[in-house]
Parts: C-alpha cells; sequence; structure tokens
C-alpha cells in the first residue's frame, strides 16, 4: 500500500482540507464582507469532493483495496455513501445560511460571519474522516473535528443568549459523551491491546468477557448520545431550539448521518461476531426513542423543538434497520437515512421561510395558523413535508418507514416491528396538528416577508424528493444502498 | 381497447384536474373558484365516461383480471393494476358518485374552492388506484393515502366540532392499517411475492393464517366499520361537508368490504372459517345496537351514519356466511349502500343548504312546499329500509338468504335490523317531511333546484334499476365470486340450517279430491 493509493483515497478529505485553510485565510484577511463569497466557495468545494465520490458510489468498492494509511481508513462504498449524504446536507444548509443571517433574525450582528462556512466545512471533514474509520484513533480525530467546529456554530450567535447557552449545553453534553466514549474505547484497547477494527473484531471472536463488554457499552452510549437516541437524548431539543435555525438544520441532518454511519460501523465490523451483544441494546434504543420521540413532541408549541423530538422520533426508526443485524436491514437504514435528510432539511428551510415583514422569524404554532390562506406555497410544502415525516404514503416518507419494516419482519422480529409501528401512530398525531394548525386554523397573517430564491429553490428540491415522484428514484438508491451494506458485511 | 392503458388513464385525468383546480383556484375565490368547479365537473365526467368505456369493453365470462398494466417503476413492490368484475363494480360506484359530489359542493363551498376539488379529485384517484392495484403494497399505498385528501376535507370544510372528528378519523384510521403492513411484509415474504392473483392462490400455514388474518381485520374493522370499532364514523359523518360524507358513506366504507372479501377471505379462507362465529357476533350486536341508537338520534346525519354501520354489518354476515347467495348480497348490498346512503346525504345537504342545521325537530311538513324533494327523499328511505323494487330488497335478501344457511340464530337476528330499520327510516322521514308545518323558516324553503335534480335523478335511476334488474349488476361479478365461494368451499363452516331441496308433489297442494262427476 503506497503513499498515492492512500492519498487517492483520501483526495475528498484532502480537498476539503486545502479549501477550509484556504477559506480561512480569506476570513481573515478579506472580513465578514467575503462572507458571502466563503459560503459560495465553501459550497463549491463541497460539491467537488462529492464529484470525487461518484465513480466509487457508482461501481461500487470494497474489499482491501479501500483500506487507506494502513488500516486506518476504509473508504468502501459504506463510507462514499454517507459521505454524499453528508455533503449534500452541508450544501444545503450552506445556500440557505447567509439569508438568515442578513435579516433581522440574526439579532444585533446582522451579517453572515466570514468563518461561519469555514467552520461547516472543517465539521464536515470530520464527519467525512468518521465514517471513513477503520481504527478507534482515526474515528475520534474525525469526531472531535466535528464536534469542536459544532459547538461554535451552535453560539455562532455571540449577542443571542439562547444561542450562547446551546453552544454551551452542546459542549458540556457532548464533552460528557465524548468522555464516555474514550471511555469505553480504553477499556476495548486494554482487553485487546489494539485499536484497529479488524484486529479488535479477530481478538472480540469467543463469548465476550465483562470489561470488553463494558467497552462496548460505553461505546454505544457516547454514540447515542451524538445520534441523540433515547435515554441520551436530552439535550437535543434545548441546542435545536436556541441555535441559528441554519445550524439546526445543519445539526439535524449531515451529523446524524455521520454518528448512525459510524455505529453501524463499529458495531458491524468490530462486534460483527457479537450480534446477540448489541442488538438488544439497540432494539431498546430504538423503541424508546420511537416512543419518547413521539410523546415528547406532543406537548411542544416551538417548532424547532417539535423537529427536534421529531428527529429523535426518527434516530429511533433509524435504529430499527440496525438492530435487523443483516445487510438488509443497513441497507433499509441508508435509505432511511437519506430520505430522512431530505425530510428534515425541507422542514427546517420551511421554518426560515416564515418570517415578518422585516425579516424576524417565526417559530411557534400560534404563528403559523391559518398559513395555507396567506402562504399557501410554503403551507402545502409543509404539509407534504410533515406527511412524509408521519410515514403517510404516496409521500416517500412511507417508503423509508417501509423498507426499514420489511427488513425486521423478513428478519423474523415480527412482534418488535409490530409494536414499533404501532408506536408510530403516536407520532403522526403531532405532525397531522402541525397540519391543522396550518390548514383548519383562522389566519393570523402575521408571516408576511418575502423568502429569497435560495430558500425557495431548496424547498422545491426537496419537497420533490420525497413527493410520489422520489419513487422513481428508489431503485436506483436501492441499488446504492444495497452496495454500501455490502460493503460493510464483507467480513461477515 | 387492447394496449390502451384505461385504468392509468382513469387515475391521470382526476390527478391532472386536482393540480389544474390549486392553481386555477388561486386565492381568490371569486374569481378562481368557478374555474377550479368547472375543471373538477370536467375531469370527474371524463372519468366517468372512461369507467363507462371500461364497463362496455369488460368481457363478462372472460379472464378474471382484464386491463392489466405493468411496470416495474419503484423497488419493492411495482405498479401493477387490473381489475375483476367485484373492482369494476366498485369503481364504477366511486366514478359515478364523484362527479355528483362536486355538483352537491358547487354552491356549499364558498372558500378555498380550488384546494376543496383538488383534495375530492385526488381522493378519486387514489379510490380507484385502491380497487385497481394488482400490488400488494401498491394496494396499500392507494389505501392509507386517502388519508391525506379526506383529513383535509373534514378538517378544512367541516362543521363545527371538525378538528376533533378529524383526529379521530386519522388516528384511528392509522391505528388499524399499519398493522396490516406487518402482516402484508409477512405474506410477501413467505410468498416471494407481492403480486395480489398469486397471493390469493397461495396456501399460507394456517398456523400463520390466524395473526394475519387478525391484522387485516383490525385494517377493514375499522373501516368498514364494525361494532366497536366504529366509534369515528358518526363524527366525521356528522362533521364532513355534504360531499365529504357522500364519499365516505359511498365508497370509502366499501374499501373495507372490499379488502375483506379481496384479501381476508381468499387468502386466510380456513382463519376466516374460524372466526367467523366472531365476525358473526359483533355484527348481530351492531346491527340492533347501533339501529337503536339511530331511532333516538335528533341529527339527521347521525341518524343516517348510524344506519350505515347496521347496513354493513348485514354486508359482514353477508361475506362471512361462505356461500354465493352471501357473497352475491354482500357486494350488490355494497353498492345499493354507497348509492342510498350517498343519496341520503345528498337529500340531507339540500335542505342543510336552504335552512344551515341538521336538527331533524327544526324542520317539518316539507313535503307541502318542497314536494318533488319529498318525493326522492321518499324514494332514497324506502331504499334504505330494503323495499321489494329497490336495490337494498336485493342486497338484504340475498345476504340474509346466505347467512340462513349458516346461522339462524344470525340470520333472524339480523333480519330484525330490517324491522328497526324501517322503524328508524320511516321516523325520520315522518318528522322531516310530513306532519304540521310547525317552523316558518322550513315552511318557506323553495323546492329542488335544477343543479339538485340532476344530482338526484341519476341515483334515483340507479337504485331503481338495481332493484328491478340486479342482474347487470350481478353478471359481471358471478364468475369471480363463484371463483371465490369454490376457493372458500373447503373451509366453509357447517351450516346448522340442512336446507334439503324437496321433491314436489305430483299434484297442486289445493287440489280437491276428484269422485267422479255424479256429485255436481
Amino acid at each position: 500500500m503506497d503513499f498515492s493509493t492512500s492519498f487517492g483515497l483520501f483526495a475528498p478529505e484532502l480537498l476539503l482540507t486545502a479549501s477550509g485553510l484556504a477559506l480561512l485565510l480569506v476570513a481573515a484577511w478579506g472580513g465578514d464582507r467575503l462572507a458571502r463569497l466563503n459560503a459560495i466557495l465553501a459550497a463549491s468545494a463541497l460539491f467537488a469532493a462529492g464529484f470525487l465520490l461518484v465513480p466509487g458510489l457508482h461501481s461500487g468498492v470494497d474489499g482491501l483495496d479501500t483500506y487507506a494509511f494502513g488500516t486506518l481508513m476504509k473508504v468502501d462504498s459504506f463510507a462514499l455513501f454517507a459521505k454524499a449524504m453528508i455533503y449534500l446536507a452541508a450544501i444545503g444548509c450552506l445556500v440557505v445560511s447567509p439569508a438568515f443571517f442578513n435579516s433581522k433574525a440574526a439579532g444585533s450582528e446582522r451579517g453572515m460571519r466570514a468563518e461561519y462556512p469555514v467552520l461547516v466545512l472543517f465539521a464536515v471533514l470530520g464527519m467525512s474522516i468518521m465514517v471513513s474509520a477503520s481504527d478507534l484513533i482515526t474515528l475520534y480525530l474525525g469526531l472531535e473535528l466535528n464536534s469542536l467546529a459544532a459547538y461554535v456554530l451552535a453560539s455562532i450567535l455571540r449577542q443571542d443568549q439562547r444561542s450562547a447557552e446551546a453552544g454551551l449545553k452542546y459542549f458540556v453534553l457532548g464533552a460528557l459523551a465524548s468522555g464516555i466514549l474514550l471511555y469505553g474505547m480504553s477499556l476495548l484497547y486494554g482487553f485487546s491491546g489494539t485499536t484497529d477494527f479488524g484486529m479488535l473484531r479477530a481478538v472480540f471472536a469467543g463469548p465476550l468477557g465483562t470489561g470488553q463488554l463494558f467497552g462496548l457499552i460505553f461505546v454505544l452510549a457516547g454514540l447515542a448520545f451524538k445520534i441523540s437516541a433515547v435515554p441520551f437524548h436530552m439535550w437535543t431539543p434545548d441546542v435545536y431550539e436556541g441555535a441559528p435555525t441554519p445550524v439546526t438544520a445543519f445539526f439535524s441532518t449531515a451529523p446524524k448521518v455521520a454518528a448512525v454511519a459510524l455505529t453501524a460501523r463499529i458495531v458491524f465490523e468490530v462486534f460483527g461476531g457479537q450480534v446477540v451483544a448489541w442488538q438488544q441494546i439497540v432494539m431498546f434504543t430504538a423503541l424508546a426513542s420511537i416512543v419518547f420521540g413521539a410523546l415528547g413532541a406532543i406537548g411542544q408549541e416551538n417548532l424547532k423543538r417539535l423537529l427536534a423530538y421529531s428527529s429523535i422520533n426518527n434516530i429511533g426508526f433509524i435504529l430499527l434497520g440496525l438492530a435487523v443485524a443483516n445487510a438488509a436491514g443497513a441497507s433499509a437504514m441508508l435509505v432511511y437515512l437519506f430520505i430522512y435528510v431530505a425530510m428534515s432539511l425541507g422542514s427546517f428551510v420551511g421554518l426560515l421561510m416564515l418570517r415578518g415583514d422585516d425579516g424576524e422569524l417565526f417559530e411557534t404554532f400560534a404563528d403559523i395558523r391559518g398559513l395555507a390562506v396567506t402562504r399557501p406555497g410554503i403551507a402545502w410544502s409543509l404539509l407534504l413535508l410533515m406527511f412524509s415525516l408521519a410515514g403517510i404514503p404516496p409521500l416517500l416518507g412511507f417508503y423509508s418507514k417501509f423498507v426499514v419494516f420489511q427488513a425486521t419482519v423478513e428478519a423474523g422480529l415480527v412482534a418488535f416491528a409490530a409494536i414499533a409501528i404501532a408506536a408510530s401512530v403516536i407520532g403522526a398525531f403531532y405532525y397531522i396538528k402541525f397540519v391543522k394548525v396550518m390548514f383548519f386554523d383562522e389566519p393570523v397573517g402575521v408571516v408576511t416577508g418575502k423568502s429569497g430564491m435560495a430558500h425557495w429553490v431548496v424547498l422545491v428540491l426537496t419537497v420533490a424528493i420525497i413527493s410520489p415522484l422520489g419513487y422513481l428514484l428508489t431503485p436506483s438508491l436501492t441499488d446504492l444502498a444495497d452496495k454500501a451494506a455490502a460493503a460493510l458485511f464483507i467480513l461477515n | 381497447m387492447d394496449g390502451f392503458p384505461i385504468l392509468t388513464t382513469m387515475m391521470l385525468v382526476p390527478l391532472v384536474g386536482a393540480i389544474l383546480c390549486l392553481f386555477v383556484g388561486g386565492k381568490n375565490d371569486e374569481t378562481g373558484g368557478g374555474a377550479a368547479r368547472g375543471v373538477a365537473l370536467v375531469a370527474t365526467l371524463v372519468t366517468f365516461a372512461l369507467g363507462i368505456l371500461l364497463w362496455a369493453n369488460f368481457d363478462i365470462g372472460g379472464a378474471q383480471w382484464q386491463f392489466t398494466e405493468r411496470a416495474d417503476l419503484f423497488a419493492g413492490f411495482s405498479y401493477a393494476v387490473g381489475i375483476d368484475g367485484i373492482a369494476l363494480m366498485l369503481i364504477m360506484l366511486s366514478v359515478f358518485l364523484m362527479p355528483i359530489c362536486v355538483l352537491a359542493s358547487w354552491e356549499a363551498i364558498r372558500k378555498r374552492v380550488g384546494e376543496y376539488m383538488a383534495a375530492f379529485l385526488f381522493m378519486e384517484t387514489l379510490m380507484i388506484g385502491t380497487f385497481a392495484a394488482q400490488d400488494l403494497f401498491l394496494f396499500y399505498v392507494f389505501f392509507e393515502a386517502g388519508l391525506i385528501p379526506m383529513y383535509l376535507i373534514i378538517g378544512v370544510w367541516g362543521g363545527d366540532n371538525r378538528i376533533y372528528a378529524s383526529y379521530k378519523f386519522f388516528l384511528y384510521t392509522l391505528l388499524g392499517s399499519v398493522l396490516m403492513l406487518i402482516a402484508m411484509f409477512w405474506m410477501v415474504a413467505e410468498a416471494g411475492t407481492s403480486d395480489i392473483p398469486t397471493l390469493m392462490q397461495y396456501d399460507f400455514p394456517i398456523g400463520a393464517q390466524s395473526w394475519l388474518w387478525f391484522a387485516f381485520f383490525a385494517s377493514f374493522a375499522v373501516k368498514i366499520p364494525m361494532w366497536p370499532f366504529h366509534t369515528w364514523l358518526p363524527d366525521a359523518h356528522v362533521q364532513a361537508p355534504t360531499a365529504g360524507s357522500v364519499i365516505l358513506a359511498g365508497v370509502l366504507l366499501k374499501l373495507g368490504g372490499y379488502g375483506f372479501l379481496r384479501f381476508s377471505l381468499p387468502m386466510f379462507p380456513e382463519a376466516s372459517a374460524q372466526f367467523a362465529w366472531f365476525v358473526l357476533a359483533l355484527s348481530m350486536i351492531a346491527v340492533v345496537y347501533t339501529s337503536l341508537v339511530a331511532l333516538v338520534q335528533q341529527d339527521m346525519k347521525k341518524l343516517i351514519a348510524y344506519s350505515s354501520v347496521a347496513h354493513m354489518a348485514i354486508v359482514m354476515v353477508g361475506l362471512f356466511a361462505f356461500n354465493v347467495q352471501g357473497l352475491e348480497g354482500a357486494m350488490i348490498l355494497m353498492l345499493s349502500h354507497g348509492l342510498v346512503s350517498g343519496a341520503l346525504f345528498l337529500c340531507v345537504g339540500v335542505i342543510y343548504d336552504r335552512l344551515h342545521t341538521r336538527e331533524i325537530s327544526r324542520y317539518g311538513g316539507i313535503s307541502n312546499n318542497m314536494p318533488y324533494y319529498a318525493i326522492f327523499f321518499l324514494l332514497f328511505t324506502m331504499a334504505s329500509i330494503g323495499l321489494p323494487g329497490t336495490s337494498g330488497f336485493v342486497g338484504e335478501f340475498l345476504a340474509l338468504a346466505g347467512i340462513y344457511r349458516v346461522s339462524t340464530l344470525a340470520a333472524l337476528v339480523c333480519t330484525t335490523g330490517i324491522i328497526l330499520g324501517a322503524a328508524y327510516m320511516l321516523y325520520l322521514y315522518r318528522r322531516v317531511a310530513f306532519g304540521l308545518q310547525t317552523n316558518d323558516d322550513a315552511a318557506a324553503m323553495p323546492d329542488i333546484t335544477a343543479r339538485e335534480w340532476v344530482m338526484l335523478a341519476p341515483v334515483a335511476a340507479a337504485v331503481l334499476w338495481m332493484g328491478v334488474y340486479p342482474e347487470s349488476f350481478i353478471a359481471p361479478m358471478r364468475a369471480d365470486i363463484a371463483a371465490l365461494d369454490a376457493q372458500l368451499a373447503a373451509a366453509a363452516p357447517a351450516g346448522d340450517s340442512n336446507l334439503v331441496v324437496g321433491s314436489p308433489r305430483e299434484e297442486i297442494a289445493n287440489a280437491m279430491p276428484y269422485e267422479g262427476e255424479g256429485d255436481h
């Protein structure tokens, strides 16, 4: 394995690093005047990095050829698929950001800061490393690079108390999660003497000892924090509510993909031979996330908090695919992730478009009463997104639940699937409440502001994906997800 | 007709109409509303014309599945449509009622007309799709998607308590159907295909049939609805706008019956036979209980809603009689109930538009000032009771004759439903149309307009046609029902009537003994 091959596999990350550093210089010398240019350049860099993924995604890569830098990284189809989703989500968030920061919603600090796109780039770089990690050290490096950038992003509005609070909470709880994760990793290392995924797997071939089991549990708990799965979800509503809305849109999409992909890699590649040890944990977390995500959302008045609970709820369904513990389940999980990213991004962009005359943002139920009369375009888009999130056909959100539950039933977990799907009905309640407020209530007419082109483009794109037209995407999406899942199971 | 994708066209026409309505409706109901109404009427009439073409080209006695189309557009399931005689008749019912619904909403709906018509047209696409789907998951997509337009129709254009009713309708129905989805996954994994005609021939293991049957039952029993899962229905009916009630009673309830006929009975015959007593027991309670409840209602729509539950219970006993009479009776009763209850809701809508109340006591003696209306209302009342010569008689008679061969008790109890039906319907009619005109405003109501004539007359004609010459409607379904009956024969429970065809007597029964010529 020579260095040039490794660098070839590492090309997207290299590109992101180089452009991140270059843009940092632009930000330092150009100041906030060039923030918009920075955002455009960052989005282009992400697009270019995404373009580099296409050949591998198309043909499907797995096996030994995908290891880079010894066995530190594994750039297989699975990593490529996750990266593609992360880059797309990040581009979407970057596109809608400038308009938000230039409006009154940004409070006393009008105008986007030039380092904002740079931070997004570095966060994406961290995620990119996370999903292709094949060693505990690489994993932690990527995770922390992502987290550190994310803490700053959450509190980017320095004068805004809620934003600062969100950043602090995110930092404290994120650091706690990292600590738990590190402790678990140290246990794994201590009981095996290696940090390499392949070696760890070989060492853990027999029955798990108590120490190893503790290591596994701590690692899973740390990761559950990152994907905000119940019972480690408490930070999510607060951080989502406090962070600026484009940042929240970012948090609910790209880092989720990265953390879920990382979790899948750990459980399948390191503990692929120990399914019994983690399957029950994941099953419990999945069910608990579905139920508590749904119950927690019912009483919410703030739409961002509501969507935070909705993301917890969705993580439950994603983990359902993981709990199946076979390639079909992993593929279903990836399909779900893709559709979830589209729905989540679309919903947050929809929220971003709810603004008054002078640009102040609206984010409670009381503000969107009768939106269907005052702003039918936004209201109908949100209606489709909400029904899609609730999993009602013919919207694509149904297909995401369809594949996950199909995989669950085919693996013989019928009772588990029945309980989970019955719990999903609880979730439907608050999604249709959203629709009720927009369509059935008398209009209040506070949402009057015009939205920029960028918002409309992202909203229309995501709505087109989740509309019934999206079903035409499913054959190719399934094909890509199958290849990615197969790469994950090459050792099994 | 070879090769022309008529079923897809029938689904696309209302879909395109729906999208058009959304855009021409615009923000201004004054200017956009008229255009939306026009688009909706044209779209539904074109679909109805296509439906007639479909019926005319349906080869009675030909292949079981006709007009089949197939395209592998999606991963996991395919776009496969096709119809047999049963689906044909239910599609005809849907496309027949839709233009009438548009007419019924012509003046009653004044706000957000474009969105309203779009919801209805989208609903029509989904109804046709549900009956035509030949892929299990495609069926589920169409079946479940109907929740969205119906939720909006009840919630936006409904009565005072519309929010509660729309939530209840949505969540109740959703909870019922998600369990069915799990059962579908299991079936497809077991049989290796999601093709409905293949699945209908597949023998599922007897042990699994029980829970599969209950999973499907959860969905269809809520939809049809059976006692005690019916509580969403009176709320939804009462709060929905007139046309919403017509579609709800006319077509959506039939989805439940269709589900039993298409899935539960042919796919799980043993489980169906095993739980037939359960269905019969619930139906017997439903017939008597809901009829008694209907008797004390003060709200016209609620009364008709409860009568729907009672009639659908008779459909259920017909289905679970496991013989040709019962199945044919259930189908005819479903078609008849679709027309009759739809027409009754239209009749309520006609006077509701004039007086804006559904209180029975606010009317009285309106046969004096609205004689034509009274005639139509009387006809549909009689059809609901099951008077010979109307469609209701044919269906109820066949269904009850079918169940008599299986359970004398069920036949006895369900027949009291007809007597009770006569009681509550005639009582309703007397209070609304006859008697003294105590309310001045009710006495001043004008008789039906030309638009209302156009709405009610075709339904009346169809009711009489089905009552006098039901063969037109039974003929397309005969082969399919015979096939289903043959499939069920092995599992059919033993009847307690043990009917034996006797040998006819040599001479007529009242013949006088012949004793020779001399006696005169």
